[in-house]
C-alpha cells in the first residue's frame, strides 16, 4: 500500500468549506504547519476546527482565524491568541471549550468505535449543563460523546508509505487520537522514510489510521515560550 | 507582608512525598519543582505528554518538540517517557498521579475551585484543570490570599464559574496554610511575621482558628 502523496496540495484535496477538521498539536508543538498554510491558500471557510489550542495571532490556527475561515472552534485552552479572544467575545466565532482530557478521550472514542463515555471531569460546572449524570463508585460522572471529523490532519516526525507514524517528544500530544478519529486522516511528516526503516516495535500510530501522508516542505517549528537556564 | 512566590513554592514542596508523581500547574506551582527536598525522588508529569520532566534547557539546547503544559521549553530526565494526550489524562483520571498543585482565582469553604473563566472578560479555557481537579486525591492550591483589588479569594461560595466542586483540601497562600474540612477553612500555619488577625481579616469564608497557630518553618 502506498499512501504517499506528492505535496500538501494533493494531501488536502477534498477539503471543502463547512467541513469539520481536526488538527493535532499542543500550543504550537506538533501542529501540521504546512497543511495549515495550505488551508489559508485554499480559502476554505465556515470550518469547524477541533484542536486543543488556537495557535497564536500570526502562526498556526491563528492564520485561519485572521482570514475568518473558522466558524467554530472546539478547544480546551485558547489563551495565547488575541484575535481568537476578540472574535469570541464579539460573538463572531462560535467556541466550545471542553476539558482537555475529555477532548482527547472524545477523539480517541470516535476512532475506537465508542460513541460516548462517562467522565468525572466537569461535574458541577457549566461543562456538565444538559449532560446526563450518573454515579459510579459513589462519584458523579457526566456523559461525553465521541468527536468525529471529516478530515483529521496530524503532524508526525517520521512516517512511511504504509502510513505508519512516529512522533517526537511532546509533539505527539493529540495527534495519535485525532489520526484515529478522522474519516480521512492526513499525516504531515518531517521525513518520509523507506518502508522497512521504521522499527515495527516503535510505531506510535499504525498505518491503518492514516489515508494520506506527505512530507512537509518547510518546518519553522516556532517556540511559544523559550525558557532556558544559564550555564555555570 | 508574607511570603513571596518562592516562599509559597518552598512551603508546598514540604508536602511532597518520596515516590510521588506530581502534576504542577502554570505559575507558582511550576516553581515547586525547584525545591524538592534532598534525597527525595519525585517525578513531574506534564499533561501535554511527559513524565520525568527536567529543568529548563541550557541556552541553545531548546527543542521545539519538548515543552511543558505552559508551553515552556523543558528537558527530559533520564528515565523520562513521552505519551499521547489520552494516555496522559488516563494517568490523571485514573489517579496514578498522587498530587496536583494548581493556581486559583477563588476557592470556597467547601472546596470548590474557580480558575478558568471571568464571564465577558477572560475566556482562555480550562485546559486540563477540570480533569485534574475532578480526579486528583490530593489537590493543593497555590495562590495569593486576595485578588488584585484586595478582595479575599477564600470565600463562602465562589462567584466565578467553577472548575470543580468539593475537591480542594489544602491551600497555601502568602499568609497561611489552610485545610478545608467540614465546610470550613481551618488555619494550619501562618507565614513568618504574619498575624492571625490579618489572616482572619483577609478570609471571607468561615475560618476555624485553633488556639495555637504555628509559624511556617522554611529552609
Amino acid at each position: 500500500m502506498n499512501k504517499t502523496v506528492k505535496n500538501v496540495a494533493q494531501a488536502l484535496e477534498g477539503i471543502e468549506s463547512g467541513m469539520t477538521i481536526m488538527l493535532g498539536g499542543f500550543g504550537l508543538c506538533g501542529i501540521p504547519e504546512n497543511a495549515i498554510k495550505q488551508l489559508v491558500k485554499m480559502g476554505v471557510n465556515n470550518l469547524t476546527c477541533i484542536s486543543n489550542n488556537a495557535g497564536v495571532d500570526d502562526y498556526g490556527l491563528g492564520l485561519l482565524l485572521q482570514g475568518r475561515q473558522i466558524k467554530k472552534m472546539i478547544s480546551s485552552y485558547v489563551g495565547e491568541n488575541d484575535t481568537f479572544e476578540r472574535q469570541m467575545l464579539s460573538g463572531e466565532l462560535e467556541v466550545d471549550l471542553i476539558p482537555q482530557g475529555s477532548l482527547a478521550e472524545r477523539c480517541r472514542a470516535a476512532g475506537a468505535g465508542i460513541p460516548a463515555f462517562f467522565t468525572p471531569a466537569g461535574y458541577g460546572t457549566e461543562v456538565a449543563e444538559g449532560k446526563e449524570i450518573r454515579v459510579f463508585n459513589g462519584k458523579p460522572h457526566l456523559l461525553e460523546t465521541a468527536l468525529y471529523a471529516d478530515f483529521a490532519i496530524v503532524k508526525a516526525w517520521k512516517g512511511d508509505a504504509a502510513g505508519n507514524l512516529v512522533f517526537k517528544g511532546t509533539a505527539m500530544n493529540f495527534n495519535p487520537m485525532m489520526a484515529m478519529a478522522g474519516k480521512i486522516t492526513i499525516a504531515e511528516v518531517e521525513e518520509i522514510v523507506p518502508l522497512g526503516t521504521l522499527d515495527p516495535n516503535q510505531i506510535h500510530t499504525p498505518g491503518i489510521f492514516v489515508q494520506r501522508i506527505f512530507q512537509g516542505e518547510v518546518f519553522e517549528k516556532r517556540i511559544e515560550q523559550r525558557t532556558v537556564r544559564k550555564r555555570n | 507582608m508574607g511570603l513571596d512566590k518562592i516562599g509559597i513554592a518552598k512551603r508546598i514542596a514540604q508536602e511532597l512525598q518520596d515516590g510521588w508523581y506530581v502534576n504542577l500547574g502554570i505559575g507558582i506551582p511550576t516553581l515547586v519543582a525547584n525545591y524538592v527536598p534532598e534525597g527525595m525522588s519525585v517525578e513531574f508529569q506534564s499533561e501535554n505528554g511527559v513524565l520525568g520532566m527536567g529543568p529548563f534547557p541550557f541556552e541553545g539546547e531548546e527543542d521545539a518538540d519538548l515543552i511543558n503544559a505552559g508551553k515552556q521549553t523543558i528537558t527530559a530526565k533520564a528515565g523520562a517517557s513521552f505519551f499521547d494526550s489520552a494516555t496522559s489524562f488516563a494517568m490523571i483520571r485514573g489517579q496514578h498521579v498522587q498530587l496536583t498543585v494548581l493556581g486559583a482565582m477563588e476557592v470556597s469553604q467547601n472546596g470548590d475551585i474557580a480558575n478558568w473563566k471571568i464571564p465577558g472578560r477572560m475566556v482562555k479555557g480550562m485546559g486540563g484543570a477540570m480533569d485534574l481537579v475532578a480526579s486528583a486525591q490530593n489537590i493543593i492550591v497555590a495562590m495569593m490570599h486576595s485578588n488584585k483589588i484586595g478582595e479575599s479569594k477564600l470565600l463562602k461560595t465562589c462567584t466565578l464559574p467553577l472548575t470543580g466542586v468539593g475537591c480542594v483540601k489544602k491551600i497555601v497562600t502568602e499568609l497561611a496554610v489552610l485545610e478545608i474540612k467540614n465546610g470550613a477553612f481551618h488555619l494550619v500555619e501562618r507565614a513568618p511575621g504574619v498575624s492571625v488577625e490579618e489572616i482572619i481579616q483577609k478570609t471571607e469564608g468561615t475560618l476555624i482558628v485553633p488556639e495555637i497557630v504555628p509559624e511556617m518553618v522554611l529552609a
